[in-house]
């Protein structure tokens, strides 16, 4: 079994079998991460390079453990400043490093559409780590291998992301890759957070949280980006917790289960109470260590196709 | 020197002239319409132009040419070699160079840098001191230097009271205000907002920011009685805003680029930034009404927006590439196939839109096809297909989204001030 295509771009348009595939291939990775030796040679004389034009610390860290484990070669070049202003093109920096022989690249970006760019004007494989508003697959991947593990499918559940919609690559990945394997999406928050035209992705939109708790499974408890400009769509992160963020009240007022998911870093007492975020129905960290295993997979499914 | 254009079909709507004939030009002046007698053909170069279309020189009103400042990208030579390829004998230049044309000096300089050309070029002044929106712009200076327009285009008048005062002080000396169209503070994005910026997970541009100030512009050119021409128009409400205001006999004049009635936003799927332009590409809907206002006559005139770039400054990351595109030398084509073998336009109204319509907007006179009158021509075949090849391109940008696209209908040669561009050079005629 293989992949169907050479790169991860997003989860848009990415097959079933696909995902099946990856999450499969996860759960074999996911045991090797509970052994004593954490490593495997799979990945023994492949170059990886995680490009990183924008700040990020657990996406790239987990890429890199995975890579490690894969006992790949890792090379790390993260730059938070834009191409603009260093002087170099992105094009030129891309096809330098592309010029030490490299057969993966990992890339994060402010820009939307980074990743297809690369595709045109390198040879590797092309991982998307994130870019722009637009897709981050693993994430999308890793939450769903988090909610498969919790509740034992993903077919006929209903999920529900809370949040910054509009402003999340998080949320795109999620919508895509849940849709696919036939989950039944919905979005919740203000409506100043959700982007124009997400109905036409059959995504049913909320904009009562009570009512999302009421009539979903999982909550995927997106980050108020205060750096991305949130403040000027809501009227304070104050009145934000109140009208959406998820507390233990709400939860016990649902009398029922509902699992609690969360791509990080999390704001206790925003989006989400810090009861909640150490509570019982809360994944976590399930989702961090997930995070490992399902970026080992997509490496290794990657690396290894001919 | 003496040329013939034999068997052309003559063709200028302002004359009701249709007429296939012979065309004897000496001396860059129009000699005799028909009747050439064999000495006629015997001292002349003879065009064997059959069945091809001779009419009124295009004019593009809306191009930028990048002089003074950014020579890089395009200059008046360049930009004037790809106008006279695409079929254009005079054109409109843009005043957002470096320095700003603010000043008579840069006017005079632009106009300098034209003299000997083929192509006529009439700048456009800003309407404010460096189209910071704040101050007038010497208005009465730049139009006595040769400016035919004012816009602060690249973006807005900002300040409405600052559009006031523009219109009213220009009314002395008849010239329009040019506006791009654009509420900034709703248009902090990379494309028209709507399903696929959501699925590209690209900030949008909603129509609304367009729409909003073609309202306030019609409104004060209702209050004032002042003229506002409406620059690459794009969005479906915003033509219906010039319809109807139209209907209420305000001055209110609008053009369309080629790219808005051709593409949608569809195509910036690929992420490629040759179709990142300002306003964005719209939807199907919006080319529906565009489509719509071309035939009902509510947009006068089709301009290219051409918008020289640098390779380097284009591919780029998308939220950091420039926007625009080369369209001098495409524009003919698009109309010919997209608006006219569509049946959109007749030949005669998309003459109209490229020939008439831009210099009456503009106050320049309409070159008439009579005897006594300058052969101020342009001859182009509805029916040649052709491919582009953005390496032929006489500009010295090749950013255009329209590389390798098959099209139907070309400019085979312009004349003007005594000159010829056929086959790909320029002579004396």
């Amino acid at each position: 079994m293989s992949l169907s295509s050479r790169h991860l771009l997003g989860l848009n348009g990415v097959p079933k079998e696909d995902i099946q595939l990856i999450l499969d291939t996860a759960t074999t990775f996911r045991e090797v991460l509970e052994r004593p030796i954490k490593k495997v040679p799979t990945l023994q004389g492949k170059t990886i390079v995680n490009l990183f034009y924008e700040d990020s610390t657990r996406t790239r860290i987990s890429f890199e453990l995975a890579q490690k484990r894969l006992s790949a070669d890792t090379i790390n070049f993260s730059t938070s400043t834009s191409s603009v202003k260093k002087g170099e093109t992105f094009k030129d920096t891309v096809r330098n490093i592309e010029a030490m022989k490299v057969d993966m690249i990992v890339v994060r970006h402010k820009s939307a559409g980074v990743p297809q760019y690369l595709t045109r004007i390198s040879k590797a494989n092309i991982i998307n780590a994130g870019d722009g508003l637009h897709e981050h697959p693993t994430q999308g991947l890793l939450d769903m291998y988090s909610i498969r593990e919790r509740l034992g499918k993903l077919e006929g559940l209903k999920v529900c992301i809370v949040g910054d919609v509009a402003h999340s690559r998080v949320a795109l990945s999620n919508i895509f890759g849940l849709k696919t394997m036939g989950a039944i999406v919905s979005v919740c928050g203000p409506l100043t957070m959700i982007p124009l035209g997400i109905e036409s992705l059959g995504v049913k939109i909320y904009t009562n949280i009570d009512e999302a708790m009421q009539n979903n499974d999982v909550l995927n408890v997106l980050r108020i980006q205060l750096e991305r400009n949130a403040g000027t769509r809501i009227p304070s992160l104050r009145e934000y917790h109140k009208y959406f963020g998820i507390t233990s009240e709400r939860i016990e007022k649902q009398n029922k289960e509902i699992v609690i998911l969360h791509p990080g870093p999390i704001n206790r007492g925003v989006e989400i109470s810090s009861e909640v975020a150490d509570g019982p129905y809360q994944v976590i960290l399930d989702q961090v260590t997930n995070g490992v295993a399902v970026r080992m997979a997509v490496l290794y499914l990657l690396g290894t196709m001919h | 020197m003496k040329i013939i254009l034999k068997q052309v079909i003559l063709l200028n709507p302002d004359q009701k002239l249709n007429q296939k004939n012979d065309l004897l030009i000496e001396d860059g002046v129009i000699k005799k319409i028909g009747g050439l007698k064999e000495e006629d053909f015997k001292s002349s170069k003879v065009f064997e132009f059959d069945n091809k279309y001779c009419t009124p020189g295009f004019f593009d009103m809306h191009v930028h040419l990048r002089e003074p400042g950014r020579e890089d990208e395009e200059t008046v030579e360049t930009g004037c070699n790809a106008a006279a390829a695409g079929g254009f004998t005079g054109v409109a230049c843009m005043p957002n160079t470096n320095p700003d044309i603010d000043s008579a000096e840069v006017v005079r300089f632009i106009k300098e840098k034209a003299k000997n050309h083929l192509v006529d070029v009439y700048p456009v002044a800003a309407a404010t001191l460096a189209r910071k929106g704040e101050a007038l712009s010497p208005m009465y200076e730049l139009f006595e230097a040769g400016a035919v327009a004012f816009s602060d285009d690249g973006v807005a008048i900002k300040n409405a009271g600052v559009l006031r005062n523009a219109l009213e002080y220009s009314k002395n000396f008849g010239t329009p205000i040019i506006e791009h169209c654009e509420d900034e503070t709703l248009a902090d994005g990379a494309m028209n907002e709507g399903l696929i910026s959501t699925t590209l997970g690209l900030q949008g541009i909603p129509n609304v920011a367009e729409d909003l100030i073609v309202m306030r512009d019609i409104m004060l050119a209702e209050f004032i009685d002042g003229k506002v021409h409406i620059a690459h128009i794009s969005s479906k409400n915003s033509v219906e805003l010039v319809r109807q205001a139209k209907k209420r006999g305000i001055k209110i004049t609008a053009e369309v680029a080629p790219h808005h009635f051709t593409l949608t936003d569809d195509s910036l799927k690929s992420y490629d930034t040759n179709y990142k332009m300002n306003p964005p590409l719209r939807t199907r809907a919006d080319v529906e009404a565009l489509l719509e206002g071309l035939k009902d006559g509510t947009i006068d005139c089709i301009a290219s927006d051409h918008a020289p770039h640098a390779i380097e400054e284009k591919e780029m990351e998308f939220i950091y590439a420039p926007n625009g595109i080369v369209g001098l030398e495409t524009e003919v084509g698009l109309v010919l196939s997209e608006l006219v073998h569509k049946k959109h336009l007749t030949i005669s109204l998309a003459v109209e839109k490229l020939a008439l319509n831009p210099r009456k907007i503009l106050n320049l006179p309409v070159p008439q096809i009579k005897e006594g009158e300058i052969a101020n021509l342009t001859i182009f075949d509805p029916d040649l297909i052709w491919t582009v090849d953005i390496s032929n391109f006489k500009s010295k940008s090749k950013n255009s989204p329209f590389d390798k696209r098959l099209m139907t209908g070309k400019s085979i040669a312009v004349i003007n001030n005594k000159k010829m561009f056929f086959e790909e050079k320029f002579f004396l005629i």
